[in-house]
């Protein structure tokens, strides 16, 4: 029989027995959305923490430092021998960032810039440590969530206090939010080289001051309180870390404070150009990461990143998925049994049919793939359903998640995804389960003796 | 004459069919040899469990022979597959029952197209044959209606639209009219005489009414324990009679 036919006689006999069927069919329905659903919520939180990752900036991210700083300038010093590496090592310096930044998929490179300061608030010291943000940052979900909001510019004489830190300015931590306080510092300035006169103004980070010193002059810089945020940016790694001030990256480079880069300037005579301790380069996705890692290490320069972390990160996922998979698929096992039984019926209900069938000309292949056709129709019927059925339970759990963290003062997640990928392979893997479960039922209706079959009342 | 003078439409030869039922063995059909001519109308006679629906359905291919071979178009039944022997089935052969057996979900259109379905038809085809077949029996207004909806004779003039509608050579009846009254009978008799007439298709015909049989066949094959007794031919004047 030919394909149009088959599914032409498969639906009305499955509409003939529209109640038992419908049950059947909405079995498989409650099967595949139980998978769904299960699996959404898998697929839905691996985002949620791929992208919260990715946000954080760790992933997408390259540290760059130059060799010198690694333990290999030390070594070098100590032996008087160049570094072991087919490409010399070479400073961290402006020009080092500009080729960086010139490379493909690089989205910025900037320095870190962290800093020793005491902050005064109410004529109150408070010691704590100062970071520079970029403006990138304001859009990278590092500061989602924040109390406030982000630097109005890059140029900004503006800070954001981590909330510990506020607690100790203030009992009502939210109340900082636009007042100011005084940033107090170590501002490098420049001495002449030995012979050059000494004309370098405060702030200059000019080339002189690396070949003859600098000293150290402390200075004040006003800053307006607009945001308070909960958690430190990237977790304590990196530049950030650690640091409890955050004020924008272009203010901190213009601050000249002193960094702990600058004495080892200082130490290394060969440099006759300021440099930075690390830089990190913004690539545009997690996946482009080794390409421009290999690219700067090439370039002279120690690289890490977290892509291995990322790598083990999608393992963990898959076999949590996995595992959801498996309960949902459960409640479709059970269900292809209510196929079974269903088809089963069936085949005793329309006995005296398959006899005429087989009277009129109808092949075994012709009853069996009849059959098949019921099962797979129910299973098609019954996935797309269930896809439905699977998203909106996904939908629901992440609005009660939603309605949670609204009462706890957090802001709302999506942890439940339903991609074409699952939608697809839900509907697929519902057919291929069904058929299956048709495969015996069919395979009796095919072998019925047809006289006997016509002899059925 | 309308008797097969054109060969042999079919030869059964040693023709046996046995059950085992426990430690009895059934002979439903034993050693039956039986040859019916192309354009022949046959009636198989006798009473019930005689064996001759048994025959019929070993004729029908719905059954195979314990031994004997029957041999159609050259071919014998006992030899082909399942595959072979449905396409013998829905294109050398047409089947009309006692019980009609319509399907009562179907309407009366897609009853007969079911054959046509099944032979793979080409769908553009299928409503000039279904139409061509119902006029036949003179059933084209009833297209829509279920098979509930009919007299009895009406659902077996369906049947035999059914058993049509794929231009089969060979129509095989078991006991065409035993649901009927007597004069719903005779219009299917009637039926099938002209299709043996103007088509000239071979009809073998399972009956238990003798009087039935010897109005309208050429020929009756008499059956009793599963063993052919006799085979009586009518006189060539009785059937030109009856042929006008």
């Amino acid at each position: 029989m030919k394909i149009g036919d088959l599914t032409e006689l498969a639906v009305r006999n499955l509409r003939e027995a529209i109640l038992r069927n419908s049950l059947t069919t909405l079995g498989v329905a409650v099967g595949v959305a139980s998978l769904v659903a299960m699996l959404s919520l898998g697929v839905g939180l691996q985002q949620f923490a791929s992208q919260r990752l990715a946000n954080s900036g760790l992933f997408n991210a390259i540290f760059v430092a130059s060799r010198y700083n690694a333990g290999e300038y030390e070594r070098r010093s100590r032996q008087n021998q160049p570094a072991d590496s087919s490409t010399p090592a070479r400073p961290l310096d402006e020009s080092a960032r500009r080729e960086i930044a010139g490379l493909p998929n690089v989205n910025e490179v900037y320095p870190e810039i962290r800093f020793m300061t005491e902050i005064r608030y109410n004529d109150k010291p408070y010691p704590t440590m100062v970071a520079g943000m970029p403006d990138s940052a304001r859009t990278d979900g590092a500061f989602d969530g924040m109390q406030g909001k982000f630097f109005s510019g890059p140029n900004a004489d503006e800070t954001i206090l981590q909330i510990e830190f506020a607690k100790e300015l203030s009992a009502q931590p939210s109340a900082l939010i636009g007042k100011d306080l005084v940033l107090r510092y170590a501002e490098r300035q420049a001495l002449p080289a030995q012979g050059a006169s000494k004309t370098a103004s405060a702030g200059n980070r000019d080339e002189s001051s690396v070949g003859g010193g600098f000293s150290v002059v402390p200075h004040e810089e006003k800053l307006r309180i607009v945001g308070i945020i909960s958690t430190e940016p990237e977790g304590g790694f990196g530049a950030f870390g650690r640091s409890r001030v955050f004020i924008p990256l272009a203010v901190a480079e213009t601050l000249s404070a002193t960094q702990v880069s600058d004495l080892r300037d200082v130490l290394n005579g060969s440099s006759k150009t300021s440099s930075y301790a690390s830089l990190t380069a913004r690539v545009k996705s997690p996946t482009q990461v080794p390409q421009v890692e290999a690219a700067i290490k090439g370039m002279g320069f120690t690289t890490f990143s977290l892509l291995d972390t990322t790598r083990n990160l999608r393992l963990f996922f898959t076999v949590i998925d996995l595992l959801l998979g498996i309960f949902g698929s459960l409640a479709l096992a059970v269900a292809t049994l209510g196929i079974v039984n269903t088809l089963v019926m069936a085949i005793l209900e329309r006995r005296r049919e398959i006899g005429v069938f087989k009277a009129l000309g109808a092949d075994d292949r012709d009853i069996k793939q009849l059959f098949f056709a019921e099962a797979g129709v129910m299973g098609l019927v019954g996935g797309i359903g269930g896809v439905a059925l699977g998203w909106l339970i996904g939908k629901g759990v992440t609005l009660g998640t939603n309605i949670y963290l609204s009462r706890q003062n957090l802001p709302p997640v999506n942890i439940s995804a339903v991609p074409l990928w699952l939608a697809l392979g839900a509907i697929a893997f519902a057919i291929v389960v069904s058929l299956a479960a048709g495969l015996y039922p069919a395979s009796r209706a095919a072998h019925l003796n047809p006289v006997e079959a016509l002899r059925y009342e | 004459m309308s008797q097969g003078n054109n060969g042999v439409a079919i030869h059964a030869d040693n023709v046996s069919r046995h059950y085992q039922m426990g430690a009895a063995l059934i002979r439903a059909v034993d050693d039956v040899s039986l040859s019916v001519g192309a354009g022949e109308f046959l009636a198989l006679l006798g009473s019930s469990g005689s064996g001759k629906s048994t025959l019929l359905n070993l004729l029908a291919g719905l059954d195979r022979p314990t031994a004997g071979a029957i041999v159609v178009r050259g071919r014998n039944l006992a030899e082909m597959d399942t595959h072979e022997l449905a396409r013998y089935r829905s294109l050398t052969v047409g089947m009309v029952f006692q019980a009609f057996n319509l399907l009562p979900r179907m309407t009366l259109e897609e009853n007969v197209e079911l054959p046509l379905r099944l032979a793979e038809v080409d769908r553009a085809d299928r409503a000039a044959r279904v139409r061509e077949a119902l006029e036949h029996v003179h059933l084209e207004k009833r297209l829509a209606h279920r098979p509930s909806e009919l007299s009895g004779g009406e659902q077996q003039r369906a049947a035999l639209a059914r058993a049509l509608v794929n231009r089969p050579t060979i129509l095989l009846a078991d006991e065409p009219t035993g649901n009927l009254d007597s004069a719903t009978g005779e219009e299917i008799m009637l039926l099938l005489k002209s299709f043996n007439q103007s088509m000239g298709m071979t009809i073998v015909m399972v009956t238990h009414e003798r009087p039935l049989a010897e109005r309208f066949a050429h020929r009756i094959a008499t059956v009793a324990d599963g063993k052919l007794i006799s085979v009586t031919t009518k006189p060539a004047t009785e059937c030109n009679h009856e042929n006008r």
